[in-house]
C-alpha cells in the first residue's frame, strides 16, 4: 500500500488541472499512461510505419528478423512487424468497443437494479448466473453459437463483463439513493428519470471509470486468448492472439512468432494495469487495496 | 451457523437455474436453424432431420427448456453429435488431466504466492518488497498461454528438460504424469501466485498494524511468534478468499493452457467441439465447469466458518 505523496504546489504546475498534477506525480501511473500512449500511437500509425499485414511472400516464409522483415515472417511469409502493428489496432479496437458496450449494458442494469428495488432480485440473479461462468469459458461458448468475427468477439466479451460492471454500479447506486440530496430532489418532485440521470448516475461514475481500465485489460486478454484458441477473430485478421497461435506450431523454428506479439500483449496489459492502479488511487482513495483486487480477480 | 450454511445453499438454486438456462439458450443464439448450422453446409435434408430430432428441436421453445431441466436433473447431458457417445462419457474421459493440472497449479500458486506475500510484508518498503512486487506486477500482466509458450521455449526447446507438449496419463506412472504437467502447471500457477502474493502482502500489512500485534511485541514475543502465530492466521482470511477465486480462475485457465501444451483435457474438448459445432458437448463442458466454479465459491464461503469465528456467531 503506497503512501499518497501530496503534490507540492509549484510554480510550473500552476494552472494545470489538479487531477493531472496528482496523476503525473505518481511515477508508476505515469509510466502506465506513457505505455498506453505508445500503443495508441502505434495503432494510429500502423499503415504508415508498416507494410501490408496480409501480403504473403511465400518465398520468404519463416525467415528470421532482418532489415527487410524487422520481426521476421510467419509460415506463409507475412511480415510479423506489420501484423504486430496492425494487431495493436485490433486489440485497442476490441478493448474500447467492449468497454463501451459492457458499460452501456452494465450501467443500465446496475441503475435499474439499484434504484428500483423490486427489480433488484430478478436483474441481479441473472447477473449472478452469468458471473457463475468462468469468463473465458462463457466467451468460448458464446463464440460457438455466434461464429468467428471481430464483432462477435466484441459481443461475446461484452456479455461476459457487463454483469461485473452492473454489480459495481448497483453497489454505488444503493448508497447514493439513500443520500440526503437524492431525498431532497425527490421531495421537490423530481421524476425518477431526472433523479437517476442528474443525481445518481454522475455520482456513481468514479468507481465505474476505475473498473473501465480493468475491463479494457480483460477484454484485450480475452480477445488474445480466444484468437489463440482459434475461436476468436478469423485467422487472416492480424491479431496478437492469431500470431501466437501460429507461433505455437513453429516454436522450435521461429521463436520470433511468439516473442514479438507476446511482448506487445505484455506491455499493453502492464500499461493498462499501471494506469488503472493510478486511476484508482486518484479517483477512489477510500477503496484502495483488497476490495478492488477482488473485483479484478473475479 | 446452520442458517448461514442453509442460506448459502439456498442462494445456489436461482444461480444454478440461470446457469442451466444460459447454457440452453446458447444453442438458440445462432442466427438461423440450429440443426442445419450444426449439420454444416454439405449436409443432406436427412442429416438435418436427424439432428433436429436428436436435439428435440421440433418442439416449442418452452417445452424444450422444460425437457432440458428434466434431463439435467437426471444427470443427462445428451449425446455428442460428432463423438457419437453421451456427453457425460466424453467429459469423464477428459476430466483426469484437467483436474490434475488444476490441483498441481494451485499447489504451485499457494507455495509461491503466500510466502512471497508474507516476505514482502515483513520487509515492507525494502528492496526485497519492491522486487517481489515488481515480479508480481509482471505476473498479473502476462497471460497464462503466453507464459506457457515462453516456458516451452526456455525449458523444452533450449534446455530440453521437459517434453515440448503432450500428456502422460496416470496409468503410465504418476511421476511421468507429473513431469508432463510441470510446465503447464507452472504457466497457470505462477500467474495466480502473483495475485495471491499481492493480496497476502496487503492483508499481512493490515494485520501487522493491529493493536494486538503491538501488544504481542510489547509483552516480549519474538518476531517469529508474532508473525507466524498471530498475524499469519488473521492475514489468511482474505488470502483464502483469493485462493478460492484463484482456484476457480485456474479451472478456466486450464482450458486455455491445455491448448498450448496439447493436453487432452476438458479445454481441448470444448475448443474442438466449438470448431466442429458439436453444441451438446459445448453445453456439457460449460455446465460442468460452471458447476465446479460454483462449488468452489461455495467452499470458499463455507471455509469462513472454520477460519473466521466471527462468521460463526452471526
Amino acid at each position: 500500500m503506497s503512501v499518497i505523496a501530496l503534490p507540492r504546489p509549484e510554480a510550473a504546475t500552476r494552472g494545470w488541472p489538479r487531477w493531472l498534477v496528482v496523476f503525473a506525480g505518481r511515477k508508476i501511473a505515469l509510466a502506465g499512461a506513457v505505455l498506453m500512449a505508445m500503443v495508441v500511437i502505434i495503432a494510429a500509425l500502423a499503415p504508415i510505419i508498416s507494410g501490408n499485414p496480409t501480403h504473403m511472400d511465400v518465398a520468404a516464409r519463416l525467415s528470421p528478423p532482418s532489415r527487410v522483415h524487422w520481426f521476421g515472417t510467419d509460415d506463409v511469409g507475412r511480415d510479423v512487424w506489420s501484423r504486430v502493428m496492425y494487431g495493436a489496432r485490433l486489440s485497442l479496437g476490441v478493448g474500447s468497443a467492449v468497454v463501451v458496450l459492457s458499460f452501456a449494458a452494465g450501467v443500465a442494469c446496475g441503475l435499474v437494479a439499484g434504484y428500483y428495488r423490486h427489480l433488484d432480485n430478478v436483474v441481479m440473479r441473472v447477473m449472478d448466473g452469468l458471473m457463475a461462468f468462468p469468463a473465458i469459458v462463457l466467451a468460448i461458448a458464446l463464440m460457438a453459437s455466434l461464429g468467428p468475427s471481430v464483432l462477435n468477439v466484441v459481443i461475446a466479451i461484452a456479455v461476459v463483463y457487463s454483469p461485473r460492471v452492473a454489480r459495481v454500479v448497483r453497489g454505488s447506486v444503493l448508497v447514493i439513493r439513500e443520500t440526503a440530496y437524492v431525498e431532497a430532489a425527490r421531495a421537490l418532485g423530481a421524476a425518477d428519470l431526472m433523479l437517476i440521470g442528474r443525481h445518481v448516475l454522475p455520482n456513481c461514475l468514479s468507481p465505474v471509470i476505475v473498473q473501465g481500465s480493468f475491463v479494457f485489460a480483460a477484454a484485450v486478454l480475452t480477445e488474445a486468448a480466444l484468437s489463440f484458441l482459434g475461436v476468436g477473430v478469423p485467422p487472416y485478421v492480424p491479431s496478437w492472439g492469431n500470431i501466437l497461435s501460429e507461433g505455437r506450431l513453429y516454436i522450435q523454428q521461429a521463436p520470433w512468432l511468439v516473442l514479438f506479439p507476446g511482448a506487445a500483449i505484455m506491455l499493453t496489459i502492464l500499461g493498462l494495469n499501471l494506469f488503472g492502479d493510478g486511476l484508482r488511487d486518484l479517483l477512489d482513495p477510500k477503496i484502495r487495496g483488497l476490495s478492488t483486487e477482488r473485483h479484478r480477480a473475479s | 451457523m446452520k442458517t448461514y450454511v442453509a442460506r448459502r445453499l439456498l442462494a445456489l438454486v436461482p444461480v444454478a437455474l440461470v446457469v442451466a438456462t444460459v447454457a440452453f439458450v446458447l444453442i438458440h443464439l445462432a442466427p438461423g436453424d440450429p440443426a442445419s448450422i450444426i449439420a454444416g453446409p454439405d449436409a443432406t435434408a436427412a442429416d438435418v432431420q436427424r439432428i433436429t430430432q436428436q436435439l428435440g428441436l421440433e418442439e416449442p421453445f418452452p417445452v424444450q427448456l422444460l425437457h432440458w431441466y428434466g434431463r439435467l436433473l437426471q444427470g443427462d447431458l445428451g449425446d455428442s453429435i460428432f463423438l457419437r457417445k453421451p456427453v457425460t462419457a466424453a467429459i469423464l474421459d477428459r476430466v483426469e488431466p484437467t483436474l490434475l493440472l488444476t490441483v498441481f497449479a494451485i499447489v504451485i500458486a499457494i507455495a509461491v504466492g503466500v510466502p512471497a506475500g508474507v516476505l514482502s510484508a515483513r520487509h515492507h518498503n525494502t528492496a526485497t518488497d519492491q522486487t517481489v512486487m515488481v515480479a508480481a506486477l509482471l505476473g498479473v500482466s502476462i497471460p497464462n498461454f503466453l507464459l506457457g509458450l515462453l516456458l516451452i521455449m526456455c525449458f523444452s526447446v533450449w534446455l530440453g528438460w521437459f517434453p515440448v507438449a503432450g500428456y502422460t496419463p496416470l496409468e503410465d506412472g504418476i511421476l511421468s504424469t507429473l513431469r508432463s504437467l510441470v510446465l503447464p502447471a507452472l504457466a497457470l500457477g505462477l500467474v495466480q501466485s502473483a495475485l495471491i502474493a499481492r493480496i497476502a502482502r496487503s492483508a499481512m500489512l493490515d494485520v501487522l498494524r493491529e493493536q494486538y500485534i503491538t501488544a504481542g511485541r510489547a509483552k516480549g514475543l519474538g518476531e517469529r511468534a508474532v508473525v507466524y502465530k498471530h498475524a499469519l492466521k488473521n492475514a489468511m482470511i482474505p488470502t483464502i478468499t483469493i485462493i478460492g477465486i484463484s482456484f476457480a480462475i485456474l479451472v478456466s485457465g486450464a482450458v486455455v493452457v491445455e491448448t498450448v501444451f496439447n493436453i487432452p483435457g476438458l479445454g481441448r474438448l470444448i475448443v474442438s467441439a466449438v470448431l466442429r459445432r458439436d453444441y451438446p458437448v459445448v453445453q456439457g463442458v460449460v455446465l460442468c465447469v460452471a458447476g465446479v466454479y460454483m462449488l468452489i465459491n461455495l467452499a470458499v464461503d463455507l471455509s469462513y466458518l472454520l477460519i473466521d469465528p466471527r462468521v460463526r456467531y452471526q
